[in-house]
C-alpha cells in the first residue's frame, strides 16, 4: 500500500475494528436503545444500552448493524469510549474525542459515517433518560427516534 | 433506426440486433470535447464512472451557454427590444429542438422545468391531486427513482389512494405476472415507471405497461431521465401521456429539465406553480391560465440552463443515438466480463443487452463506501449508495450497492482501471 491517502484512511486500527469489532451484538432487555442510519449511504446502526445498579452508569454497551468501515469502526471505538461512563457523561462526549481516536482526517461524507455510532447511542440515552440530543438533532424531538 | 418501442420485444429486439449495423461510435474524439478529463484525480488519469448520476459537459454546450449570456441575454417573451428578442428566440428553439428530440407534436407540449424530479411532481400535483379519488391504485415498481416514487407516494396518500409496487425478479427485470390481480384489485388511474432503470439499467418493458395502463383507463407517465441521454425517443411511438428528462444527465447544464405531456391533458390541468409569466389575465377576483406550455411555466424560465440543453441534444444527435446506445451496449458487455475477474464480486442486473451502461455490484465484505474511497485515490470515480432507490435496494437485500455507469465518452481503458482498483480495494481488506 504505497498510497499514502490509503495507509491514512485504512490504518490499520481502522481495519482492526472494523474486522474485529468489539461490542458486538445485542443485548436483551436493554434498559436503552436506538437505530440510526445514515441516508447518505445506507449504514445502519443499532445501539443497546445495560445500566448498572445505579441506574446512570453504562454497565454494558453493544452495538449491530452493517455499514462501511469507517462507520463500523467508529462504532465499535465508541462502545470502548462509552464503558464505565455515566449517560450524562456520554450525552455530552466531545466528537472530537471519537475524532481523535479515529486518527485520520475526514472529508464531510465520511464524518457522517463516523458520527452515525456516537448520534445513535446520543439518542438511546436521550429516550431513557432525557440527557441531551446530539448537536443537529436537538429540538426534533417529535421525529420518530426509533 | 428501431425506437425503444419496438427493442422493449424481446425477439424483435435480437433480430434487429442480428441486423443492424450501427455506425461506430469514437469515443476516443469525442472524449476531447469534454475539457474534465484534461486533469488527472490524486496523480492518476479520470476514471470518470459516475455518468448516470450526472453527465460531463462537452465545451460545444458550454460554449452555447456562454455566447446566450455574452450576446443575447435578457429576460424573454416581455420586451420589445432586440436583446429581449434574441433571448426569447435562444429559449423557445431549445424547445423546438426538444420537441424534435422526442418526437412531439408541437412545442405546446414541451414544458422547461429543473429536472426530471420538478416533472414528475408537476404531474402528480397538477394530475394527480385534482384526479385521484380515495381507493383508486396508483402503479409505479420496485425499480424507481425516489423522484418516480415519492411524489406518487405522497399525493396518494394525500388524495387516499394507495400505491402498489410492480416487483422484480431474480434477474432484475420486471415481473409483470400480477398485472391481471392488480387490474382486478381496483380502479388503477396512474402506471408510473422509468424507461431505464438508473440503478441495475434495466431497460423496461414500456409499451406492454402502456397498453395495459391505458386498457385500464389510466394515464402512463415515463420517468425518461436515465433512458434520454442513451437511447432514441419517441413519445408519439412509445404512446405514453407524460415523460421526464433531465439536462444534466444528458450533456447538459443543471438546474434544467423539460415534461412532456399531452396537449389534450396538459389543458385540462390546473396549474402547477402560480405566479408571473403563466397567466393570461389576473384581476382581483379571479386569474385566468396563460396557454400552453406558459401555463406550466411560472416565474422566468432557465433560459440559459435552456439554450445549454439544447446544444446538449444537437451534440447527441450528431454523435448519434443509435451509435451512443451501441457504444454502451459494448462497455456493458466488456465490463461485466471483466468485473467477473475480481473474486468475491456480485453483479446485479440483467444481461448485457437487456440493460443501458449501468453495472452495479457488491464486493463481499466490504462496504460500498469503502470501495469507492479507495477507488478514488486510484483516480476512479464511481457511485457507491442507494443511487435514490431504497426500495430496490430492500428487494436485493443490500443498504448501498456500487454503480459503475458509462456514456458515449467512456473508454474501455476506464473499466480496466476499475477492475485494477477493485484488486488494490481487496488488498486492503484482505
Amino acid at each position: 500500500m504505497s498510497d499514502p491517502g490509503l495507509e491514512s484512511l485504512y490504518r490499520e486500527v481502522i481495519l482492526d475494528h472494523y474486522k474485529n469489532p468489539r461490542g458486538h451484538g445485542v443485548i436483551e432487555d436493554a434498559d436503552a436503545e436506538a437505530e440510526g442510519q445514515n441516508p447518505l449511504c445506507g449504514d445502519e446502526v443499532s445501539i443497546y444500552v445495560a445500566f448498572g445498579d445505579d441506574g446512570e452508569t453504562i454497565d454494558d454497551v453493544k452495538f449491530s448493524g452493517r455499514g462501511c468501515a469507517i462507520s463500523q469502526a467508529a462504532t465499535s471505538m465508541l462502545m470502548e469510549m462509552a464503558k464505565g461512563r455515566t449517560a450524562e457523561e456520554v450525552a455530552t462526549l466531545d466528537k472530537d474525542e471519537l475524532l481523535d481516536e479515529i486518527g485520520v482526517p475526514l472529508t464531510p461524507v465520511r464524518l457522517k459515517c463516523a458520527m452515525l455510532g456516537l448520534t445513535t447511542l446520543k439518542v438511546a440515552l436521550h429516550k431513557a433518560k432525557g440527557t441531551p440530543l446530539p448537536e443537529g438533532l436537538a429540538g426534533f424531538d417529535d421525529l420518530e427516534l426509533t | 433506426m428501431s425506437t425503444l418501442a419496438s427493442r422493449c420485444e424481446p425477439r424483435r429486439y435480437d433480430e434487429s440486433v442480428a441486423v443492424k449495423s450501427p455506425a461506430k461510435l469514437d469515443a476516443r474524439t469525442l472524449r476531447r470535447d469534454f475539457p474534465i478529463f484534461e486533469q488527472e484525480i490524486h496523480g492518476k488519469p479520470l476514471a470518470f464512472l459516475d455518468s448516470a448520476a450526472s453527465s460531463q459537459k462537452p465545451r460545444q454546450m458550454l460554449d452555447a451557454m456562454n455566447r446566450f449570456y455574452e450576446t443575447s441575454y435578457a429576460n424573454v417573451h416581455r420586451g420589445v427590444y432586440e436583446l429581449a428578442e434574441r433571448a426569447t428566440e435562444g429559449l423557445e428553439h431549445a424547445r423546438e429542438r426538444t420537441r424534435a428530440f422526442l418526437n412531439a407534436s408541437t412545442t405546446r407540449e414541451v414544458i422547461f422545468v429543473r429536472n426530471a424530479t420538478e416533472a414528475l411532481n408537476l404531474v402528480a400535483y397538477a394530475w394527480g391531486l385534482w384526479n385521484l379519488e380515495p381507493g383508486d391504485l396508483v402503479v409505479v415498481t420496485e425499480l424507481e427513482h425516489h423522484s418516480n416514487f415519492v411524489p406518487w407516494q405522497f399525493i396518494a396518500g394525500k388524495r387516499g389512494a394507495e400505491l402498489r409496487m410492480l416487483p422484480l425478479d431474480d434477474q432484475g427485470e420486471l415481473d409483470l405476472s400480477g398485472l391481471d390481480a392488480l387490474a382486478r384489485e381496483g380502479n388503477v388511474k396512474v402506471v408510473a415507471t422509468n424507461l431505464v432503470s438508473n440503478s441495475l439499467g434495466t431497460i423496461n418493458p414500456v409499451d406492454r405497461l402502456v397498453s395495459w395502463a391505458h386498457e385500464q383507463g389510466a394515464i402512463f407517465v415515463c420517468d425518461a431521465a436515465q433512458a434520454a441521454p442513451h437511447m432514441k425517443l419517441d413519445v408519439q411511438a412509445l404512446g405514453v401521456d407524460f415523460l421526464a428528462i433531465s439536462g444534466h444527465k444528458m450533456c447538459g447544464p443543471s438546474g434544467v429539465g423539460a415534461l412532456w405531456g399531452r396537449a389534450e391533458l396538459l389543458q385540462r390541468m390546473e396549474p402547477f406553480l402560480t405566479g408571473g409569466h403563466m397567466i393570461n389575465s389576473v384581476r382581483a377576483d379571479k386569474t385566468t391560465w396563460g396557454e400552453l406550455p406558459h401555463k406550466f411555466e411560472a416565474g422566468t424560465a432557465p433560459m440559459a440552463e435552456a439554450v445549454g440543453l439544447g446544444a446538449a441534444i444537437d451534440y447527441l444527435e450528431e454523435a448519434g443515438l443509435d451509435a451512443i446506445e451501441a457504444h454502451e451496449h459494448e462497455l456493458a458487455a466488456y465490463a461485466l466480463g471483466r468485473l467477473a475477474e475480481v473474486p468475491g464480486i456480485t453483479l446485479y442486473g440483467p444481461p448485457a443487452d437487456k440493460r443501458a451502461g449501468i453495472v452495479s455490484f457488491n464486493l463481499e465484505g466490504i462496504h460500498p463506501h469503502d470501495v469507492a474511497q479507495i477507488l478514488d485515490l486510484q483516480g476512479v470515480a464511481i457511485r457507491a449508495g442507494h443511487h435514490c432507490c431504497q426500495p430496490l435496494m430492500q428487494k436485493l437485500g443490500v443498504a448501498a450497492t456500487n454503480r459503475a455507469s458509462f456514456y458515449l465518452y467512456t473508454i474501455p481503458e476506464e473499466i480496466d482501471q476499475l477492475v485494477d482498483g477493485l484488486f488494490a480495494v481487496r488488498k486492503v481488506f484482505a
